[in-house]
């Protein structure tokens, strides 16, 4: 991420240098390096790897509007406020009135912090028409108000703004020059960190030349317009004594102030995550290895116009939304609620996840700003929200406010920072031709990781969806076209029919798969009447099985009755045999 | 040399107020700037005014906070508050006609 450092050690630098002879232990460990007061404006640090050099002056130019106040006041209210550093402005353009009106917006309040002795705000008045030169002058009057302005609230920041202002209220150049020479090298003396500004010159960076008594850093801003859009850059010029970035800084002023976000693409060695995403389509993780995307992977969503890439996007977000994460919708083609409303049709309710908090959108259209403020936007927006999953819907369109590499570079950059986030991020493109579908304009097919190409199929007299995974980077993926329905329901791959031409689509293959089904309905029929023979079979079978048990059992009960006839007679003539040799004995 | 005034006399005249002049020289201590304006100046005076005057000389060192309540940027400063309108002169008065031309009195 892009932190700031908050670099407050500043005082214990210079402390460390008043008493380096008492501490040489501290001296011989590290050399003394140039000790810096933090600016506190965002991104700003960084660059100069740590603020503005302490306690020497730092030429601020530009030209009119370029925020050259604005920055001073910035650097001057951050000191106060967070490095506990009081500041003087002392403002030869504007009265102070003036100031704390113009910078209340930001929410700095210049009374208050004046009433606390923070900040004091000296308005130099110079006035040509009032003043007679009648010989030789210096400055002293500048230079006595300026001591008792600082040793009054022991300021440890000065703002000289616009200091050229003198050379329009005073004729004597060549006394100028001196003084200002004398004022700069007096300010160093003093120790106090300074900034001047200085309004840009048609060939020097100042009007008059500023750039040859600063000698220690200049730091130009410059407010660019091409093509009808406004960019503002900053560029450290110079820097004495210190590392810095030498680039073009685009930076913007909101209602929070400067800030300058350096985006850049010097390194490749983001921490990489195998956890895995899904693409809210079921089929089509099934075709990335079964378990979607990686995390924090950049997916590209190509396609020519109405193939539904803004749906396939959306029901990424909706499922990210759905799982929990929070995701951010750059949208730069529709509203918000045009697509809320065209995802509703498909059965994805973004407004709910809205309501929930989850999702954020921002639109606007890609003319409203340069590249470099959309990237710096989304930044910003990505930093406050900090989403798992952005969507940038469509790519496309930036290219009516850059050029190819300029939309390339931006992408590259916007892509290494949202790895670096761990943010996964799905760009929506739009292939304008039909029959170069596998080369995007944009070019960024070789930055991305995974990249689907959502096609147009012409055959049989219409036009159908053909969905595939052109390339995915560290995974096993499905080589097949797959066929891409938007139902109410949602998107859908519906599985492949192989024909005798290929892989059915549309109408082609709800034929088949009507053949099929036919078929298959007479297969069940014959299998159906089969099965009642057979049944039929056991039932005339098991009749004749019946009648034998019958015929069995009256032929045993036949049997049966014959025996026990037999044993009865036996009885009975045993009974009568008994009973006749009992009467035999009583006759006797 | 702070406060130093030099005794005003009363005027009878009618227009009194419009030919006194009231003067506030604005000086940076002893440099050599403020001692010649403070000569230069006193010898003008002396010379085109003679007891019209009153000039107040102010080293700003001594009273800090005037720098900043008087707009003062380049010293030595000459303000001249009456006659109105007020005048403001900077440097060390060497150039004779310009003081003049600045306290409003044609120089003969």
């Amino acid at each position: 991420m892009v932190t700031l450092p908050r670099f407050n050690r500043n005082n214990h630098h210079r402390l460390s240098e008043l008493t380096m002879s008492l501490e040489p232990s501290e001296s011989t460990k590290m050399p003394t390096t140039l000790p810096k007061s933090s600016t506190g404006i965002r991104g700003l640090d960084e660059i100069t790897a740590g603020g503005l050099p302490s306690g020497r002056p730092t030429l601020i130019c530009g030209a009119a509007g370029s925020g050259k106040t604005l920055f001073s006041m910035e650097f001057l209210v951050h000191g106060a406020v967070h490095f506990n550093e009081p500041g003087v402005f002392v403002a030869f353009e504007e009265k102070a009135e003036e100031l704390a009106v113009n910078v209340a917006s930001l929410g700095f309040d210049l009374h208050q912090l004046q009433r606390d002795g923070k900040i004091r705000i000296d308005h130099v008045h110079v006035e040509r028409s009032e003043i007679e030169e009648t010989g030789e002058y210096n400055l002293d009057g500048l230079f006595i108000r300026l001591a008792y302005a600082i040793d009054s609230i022991g300021a440890k920041r000065v703002v000289l703004d616009t200091i050229e202002s003198l050379f329009s209220g005073l004729t004597n150049q060549a006394v100028l020059r001196a003084e200002l020479r004398r004022l700069f090298e007096w300010l160093k003396e003093k120790g106090v960190t300074t900034i001047i500004t200085g309004e840009k010159g048609e060939a020097s960076l100042t009007r008059q030349g500023l750039e040859e008594y600063v000698s220690d850093c200049v730091i130009l801003l410059d407010h660019r317009v091409e093509n009808k859009i406004s960019t503002r850059i900053l560029r450290i010029v110079k820097y004495r004594g210190s590392v810095h970035g030498t680039n073009e800084y685009p930076f913007l002023i909101d209602e929070e102030g400067i800030s300058v976000l350096p985006v850049t693409s010097l390194q490749l060695n983001h921490p990489v995550s195998s956890e895995r995403l899904s693409s809210g389509i079921p089929a089509l993780d099934k075709m990335l290895g079964g378990e979607g995307f990686f995390k924090a992977s950049s997916i590209l969503v190509s396609g020519t116009a109405g193939t539904g890439k803004t749906s396939i996007a959306g029901s990424f977000i909706d499922k990210a939304c759905i799982d929990g994460q929070r995701a951010i919708y750059f949208a730069f083609e529709e509203s918000p609620h045009q697509i809320i409303r065209n995802m509703r049709s498909i059965n994805i309710d973004l407004q709910a996840h809205i309501d929930d908090g989850l999702l954020m959108f921002s639109a606007s259209r890609p003319t409203l700003n340069g590249l470099e403020m959309h990237l710096l936007n989304i930044v910003k927006l990505v930093e406050k929200f900090r989403p798992s999953v952005v969507v940038l819907d469509p790519i496309s369109n930036l290219i009516t406010v850059g050029s190819n590499s300029e939309v390339k570079s931006l992408l590259t950059r916007l892509i290494d920072f949202l790895q670096s986030q761990q943010i996964t991020v799905v760009f929506t493109a739009l292939a304008l031709n039909d029959n170069k579908t596998e080369q995007t304009d944009e070019g960024v097919s070789s930055l991305v990781d995974v990249w689907i190409l959502v096609r147009d199929i012409e055959s049989n007299g219409e036009r159908n969806r053909g969905l595939y995974v052109m390339k995915s980077r560290g995974m096993r993926h499905s080589n097949q076209v797959r066929e891409f329905v938007i139902t109410d329901e949602g998107l859908k791959l519906v599985e492949v029919f192989l024909g005798p031409e290929g892989v059915l689509t549309g109408s082609a293959r709800e034929t088949q798969q009507l053949v099929e089904k036919t078929t298959e309905a007479i297969r069940d029929h014959a299998v159906s009447r089969k099965d009642r023979e057979i049944e039929r079979k056991r039932l005339v079978l098991e009749s004749k099985i019946s009648s034998l048990k019958e015929e069995f059992e009256s032929l045993q009960e036949e049997l049966n009755k014959s025996y026990i006839e037999d044993e009865l007679k036996k009885n009975i003539m045993e009974n009568n045999r008994q009973e006749l040799t009992r009467k035999r004995d009583d006759l006797l | 040399m702070n406060q130093g005034t030099l005794p005003t006399q009363d005027w009878d005249d009618d227009d009194e107020m419009d030919n006194h002049f009231e003067l506030s020289l604005y000086i940076a201590g002893a440099s050599s700037n403020s001692i010649r304006a403070v000569a230069n100046l006193r010898e003008i005076c002396e010379k085109y005014l003679g007891d019209r005057y009153t000039l107040r000389v102010i080293d700003v060192h001594q009273e800090k906070s005037l720098a900043e309540k008087e707009q003062l940027v380049a010293l030595p400063l000459l303000i001249k508050s009456r006659p109105y309108p007020e005048r403001r002169l900077i440097g060390d008065m060497s150039d004779t006609q310009k003081v003049l031309k600045g306290l409003g009195i044609s120089g003969e």
